[in-house]
């Protein structure tokens, strides 16, 4: 009964002093004497958990890397992947960027049928604007047809064989072009020039052409369409004592940079070189 | 076998040329492979099918450009003979023959050209084709004139190894 009895006291006791030191914790009282235990301790777990990290560092360090080389790589292989894509879809865009303008071209057109074809090359001499086609006679081109894209005359066929054909630009200088001047409805010759650039000649002195107007094929002389838009004059030279007035003209085509082309393929050509004075047989 | 071989060496040239050197000009000239190496390789001192490779050279030509027909097979025939002189007269410099006759053979294949191109009726400026394509295609021709000789001259020895001495 005694013992019983002094147990509960002790554990009374122990219960207040818990208490106690709980309330005195709480209270921020224990704070100091805390510190002085505690640091050594946190310093200890400190040194040894340094330790233990150095050590496991070493023991992994080289299953990581070689990790994460090979991670480096796949990645690397990925991205150059992805660049590559990247390239092909812009390459696609902008092809069917084209190819779209070139179909609104062609809608806005429907009297013509068209074969479109793509530029492969130009011609290997550098006193030439030619360019090499991938369509030939198998695809129905025949020597002479015109070649546009959406934004105006490029050129015609000079030259076919079964799956390519040669085009000459209308900015070789053998090449010329009858045209109409809009809106002045006056008629000239433009013909191209040794540098790529275009030229009208043969404007009639009385002629009203200023800057700005338009340029389109006449179809006189039966080797283009009509109305086939090829640019804008720039500048007009005139002087009292020449026939006729010259001018030069801006075309919306790059000619340096055409990737693919339109072929006219139900026109026909007229040689009228038989009807020429000097050209028809006795 | 050595005159074979080159006309896929000229079809890929000419491919090389028509497709991709042609669209980077320097003002309005461009390079001219095809000359490059009808030169090297007639210059090569064991070589012995420079005409026919320079025929080869200047028939490719033709197929693909609007240029009349015999134009490069004649001014290739014609760099091809000074090339076979000057590698007699000044075979110790063979480089020096290369630039020489890369010089010389552009010139004239540009005077054949524009002369028949004239002759059939493309009105040509003599000065301005001069000033803007011959002088910048002769300087594209002079800085591929090394390279050029080099690779070839591994070709021939390729094809024309040199005799074992006994």
């Amino acid at each position: 009964m005694k013992t019983t009895t002094t147990r509960s006291v002790q554990t009374i006791v122990f219960v207040l002093i818990a208490v106690g030191l709980i309330a005195l914790a709480l209270g921020g009282y224990l704070t100091p004497l805390s510190r002085i235990v505690l640091n050594p301790i946190l310093a200890a777990q400190t040194w040894i958990s340094q330790r233990y990290q150095a050590v496991q560092e070493l023991v992994n360090a080289p299953q990581d890397t070689a990790r994460l080389q090979q991670e480096n790589s796949q990645l690397r292989t990925e991205n150059s992947q992805l660049q590559s894509q990247i390239i092909e879809l812009r390459q696609q865009l902008a092809e069917t960027s084209v190819l779209s303008a070139l179909v609104d071209f062609a809608r806005a057109n429907p009297e013509n049928r068209y074969q479109a074809a793509a530029v492969i090359a130009r011609d290997p001499s550098p006193f030439l604007n030619y360019v090499i086609i991938n369509r030939g006679s198998d695809d129905g081109l025949r020597r002479g047809m015109p070649v546009v894209t959406q934004q105006g005359l490029i050129g015609r066929v000079d030259a076919v064989t079964a799956g390519a054909s040669r085009v000459m630009l209308i900015t070789d200088p053998a090449s010329s072009v009858n045209v109409i001047l809009e809106p002045s409805r006056a008629e000239a010759v433009l013909s191209g020039q040794i540098t790529g650039d275009l030229s009208l000649e043969m404007i009639p002195q009385d002629a009203n052409v200023e800057p700005g107007d338009l340029v389109l094929t006449s179809g006189l002389g039966g080797g283009y369409p009509q109305n086939i838009l090829i640019g804008q004059i720039t500048s007009v030279r005139s002087r009292e004592q020449d026939i006729f007035k010259s001018a030069s003209i801006q075309t919306l085509v790059d000619f340096n940079q055409i990737t693919i082309v339109l072929v006219i393929t139900n026109f026909r050509p007229i040689d009228i070189t038989p009807l020429l004075p000097g050209e028809a047989g006795p | 076998m050595a005159t074979l071989i080159s006309i896929p060496i000229f079809a890929l040239l000419m491919i090389l040329q028509s497709s991709l050197f042609s669209r980077i000009p320097l003002l309005y000239g461009t390079m001219d492979l095809l000359l490059l190496v009808v030169v090297a390789w007639a210059l090569q001192k064991r070589v012995q099918t420079a005409w026919q490779w320079s025929i080869v050279a200047g028939l490719i030509y033709n197929l693909v450009s609007a240029l009349p027909l015999g134009i490069p097979l004649i001014g290739y025939g014609i760099t091809t003979g000074i090339a076979l002189v000057l590698r007699r007269q000044v075979w110790q410099f063979p480089l020096l023959a290369m630039f020489i006759t890369v010089f010389f053979g552009t010139l004239i294949t540009h005077t054949i050209s524009v002369t028949a191109l004239r002759l059939v009726g493309h009105p040509i400026p003599l000065v301005e084709a001069f000033n803007l394509i011959t002088l910048p295609s002769l300087l594209l021709n002079l800085i591929l004139a090394a390279p050029a000789y080099a690779l070839m001259s591994d070709l021939a020895a390729r094809l024309y190894p040199e005799p074992l001495e006994a």
